[in-house]
């Protein structure tokens, strides 16, 4: 029997991240990309906690702590309002572009 | 330690008095928007009545250097020093100057019913500010970059029904929360390698370098893009000209002068207080090797000012230019940086406050024009020299600062930066700067020649009111005093060098 240890979260966590960057860069949709940007987040979430559970105790037992656990919580928090700033933003760009292609909003270039 | 947590947080406040000041200004804001909702014409007066305050605040903590929020004897989250104090107050002269720009803003006055939610996002883009600038743990620079983000992603597409404004909005909201996201990743990464948050205590723990290089490395320069991104260093640059060009130009100016200060500071203070292991006599830091940190700033900063120069070279619209002068300018501050001395961060500082009011002057031409002409194109400015003199003029002086030209101000802070990098005997890369400023001058000159030595017969009359006159002349009295008379500035900015942590 094996146990799940740290580096089963971060085989999990590096996975997440490459997928969320793959959204970001290959899809033409903004909510995909978008979607690409919760992963990254996510697997950033994953590690902290992680490490967190995980991490040696240290010399004098004060490394790592709680710290992985308190950031996860913000960044939940944060990726809350990201979001809803991020779909404000899109369904403004859908009323007056009537697209949210990325590919083709590029109207300002060189 | 349990029992110092609550004294400690009370007498933490007394640090963050400026900030509180800030956030009560921003809530004073959005209930008199909700009060008088007919009246909206004196929320910037609210907002700068708020600056001021704040700015008091600030001066009365002139000359401490103490942390706030402590977690033991030695690691806090925020640092009060010098250094931070110097960014603080440059951010609040660029907010005021934005709140007195955006009164006469024509873009601003076409959304006249959402006025509340401008000044409010403004003042979340200074507190976001505050905090990073004096931010020392890698939780909080997160958190203060992400409220910078978040607010100036809303203000960059204000006028909603302008299709520029919301494309400019979208690019940004994509590039700016990829980056940050990456760099909460590697910001995870250095905590599973270090196990701390807090730069104080990383820099402890790394001076025993135990065969994680690669790991280590890889950790950097993701949190490298986050930064960059802020301050636009070149491969994390792609949002800057669409965003610039697209934005309405009061924001434009506050991303290019405040969220650009945020964003140096943050990346000296990380450099410093994360990698410095010890700084030798005359005030150059020894940084852990673990890889070759000058060459690799040197390399950023030279590809990003080359870059920024020649693509401003065949650019059209003048905001779309500014913002390529602009990454040129980040590749200017970022050298100050790579000389990796306390000099070299006497020359970003001296060059930032020049910066400052010579950038802000440039986008305030750039906007009264526009307001009037109703076009930002290159072309559309023959002639404005003689239809226009007084705006010419400015705009003449403005741009003249920034290539660097003496008796202007801008020449100063190039001095001081090639000062700093000649002692530290990077003389090639100093050429390389120089050659750069020769080329910014082709595309700066281009804009004057279109001004003063096209003739047309096109009459364009402009009223300006006093306070335009007013803002005009505090931003070029700053760029022709400072040309001559520099020693103040160079008193203070000495004086703010000191980073505490090391």
């Amino acid at each position: 029997m094996m146990e799940v240890g740290l580096n089963h979260f971060l085989v999990v966590s590096t996975l997440l991240f490459s997928m969320g960057i793959y959204a970001i860069v290959t899809r033409k949709n903004a909510i995909m990309v978008l979607m690409g940007v919760e992963l990254i987040l996510n697997s950033a979430n994953i590690n902290f906690i992680a490490f967190s559970q995980f991490g040696n105790r240290g010399i004098d037992g004060n490394l790592f702590g709680l710290h992985g656990h308190l950031i996860a919580l913000f960044v939940i928090v944060l990726a809350a309002a990201e979001a809803a700033i991020a779909l404000a933003i899109v369904l403004n760009i859908y009323k007056t572009l009537s697209t949210v292609n990325i590919d083709e909003i590029d109207n300002l270039k060189d | 330690m349990n029992k110092l947590i609550v004294p400690n947080l009370l007498n933490s406040l007394n640090s963050v008095l400026p900030e509180i000041a800030l956030s009560l200004t921003l809530v004073a804001i959005v209930v008199f928007d909700l009060i008088f909702n007919k009246n909206k014409i004196i929320l910037p007066y609210i907002s700068i009545a708020g600056l001021v305050i704040t700015f008091i605040l600030l001066v009365s903590q002139f000359g401490i250097s103490t942390t706030a929020f402590s977690v033991s004897e030695t690691l806090s989250f925020l640092s009060l020093d010098g250094f931070s104090l110097f960014f603080k107050v440059l951010i609040l002269i660029t907010t005021t100057f934005i709140v007195l720009f955006s009164i006469s803003s024509s873009e601003v006055h076409s959304c006249s019913d959402r006025h509340g939610e401008y000044y409010a996002l403004i003042f979340g883009m200074v507190i976001g500010m505050f905090f990073m600038v004096s931010a020392n743990d890698l939780i909080l620079i997160y958190l203060s970059l992400e409220l910078l983000s978040l607010s100036s992603y809303v203000l960059a597409g204000f006028v909603k029904t302008s299709i520029r404004n919301s494309e400019a909005q979208l690019k940004y909201l994509i590039y700016g929360s990829a980056s940050s996201g990456i760099m909460l990743f590697g910001m995870s990464v250095l905590y599973g390698i270090t196990g701390s948050t807090n730069l104080s205590e990383i820099n402890t723990l790394i001076n025993s370098p135990d065969g994680n290089q690669l790991t280590f490395l890889i950790s950097i320069i993701m949190i490298f893009a986050g930064i960059g991104f802020k301050i636009s260093i070149v491969p994390f640059h792609f949002w800057t000209p669409d965003v610039y060009e697209g934005a309405p130009i009061s924001i434009t100016a506050f991303l290019s002068v405040a969220s650009k200060a945020a964003g140096f500071a943050v990346l000296i203070r990380f450099l410093k207080v994360t990698f410095a292991t010890s700084i030798n006599g005359s005030g150059y830091w020894q940084l852990i090797q673990f890889i070759d940190w000058q060459t690799l700033l040197i390399l950023f900063s030279i590809i990003t000012m080359t870059y920024g120069n020649f693509a401003a070279l065949w650019q059209d619209n003048i905001k779309r230019m500014l913002a390529y002068s602009s990454i040129a300018h980040a590749g200017y501050l970022m050298l100050g940086v790579a000389v990796l001395s306390n000099q070299g961060i006497l020359a970003v500082l001296v060059y930032f406050f020049i910066y400052m009011f010579m950038n802000l002057g440039a986008f305030y031409v750039v906007m009264l024009i526009a307001n009037k002409i109703n076009s930002e194109e290159i072309d559309d400015y023959k002639g404005i020299g003689y239809s226009l003199p007084l705006l010419g003029t400015a705009l003449g002086i403005f741009l003249v600062s920034l290539t660097g030209l003496p008796p202007t101000a801008g020449f100063i802070g190039k001095l001081y930066l090639f000062i700093a990098l000649v002692d530290a005997n990077m003389i090639t890369v100093a050429i390389i700067a120089l050659l750069n400023t020769v080329v910014s001058l082709y595309y700066y000159i281009r804009v004057l020649r279109a001004m003063f030595l096209v003739k047309t017969d096109i009459k364009t009359e402009l009223k300006l009111s006093v306070l335009n006159y007013v803002v005009l002349f505090l931003l070029i009295a700053p760029v022709l005093i400072l040309g001559v008379y520099f020693g103040p500035l160079v008193n203070f900015a000495k004086a703010s060098v000191q980073i505490l942590g090391f």
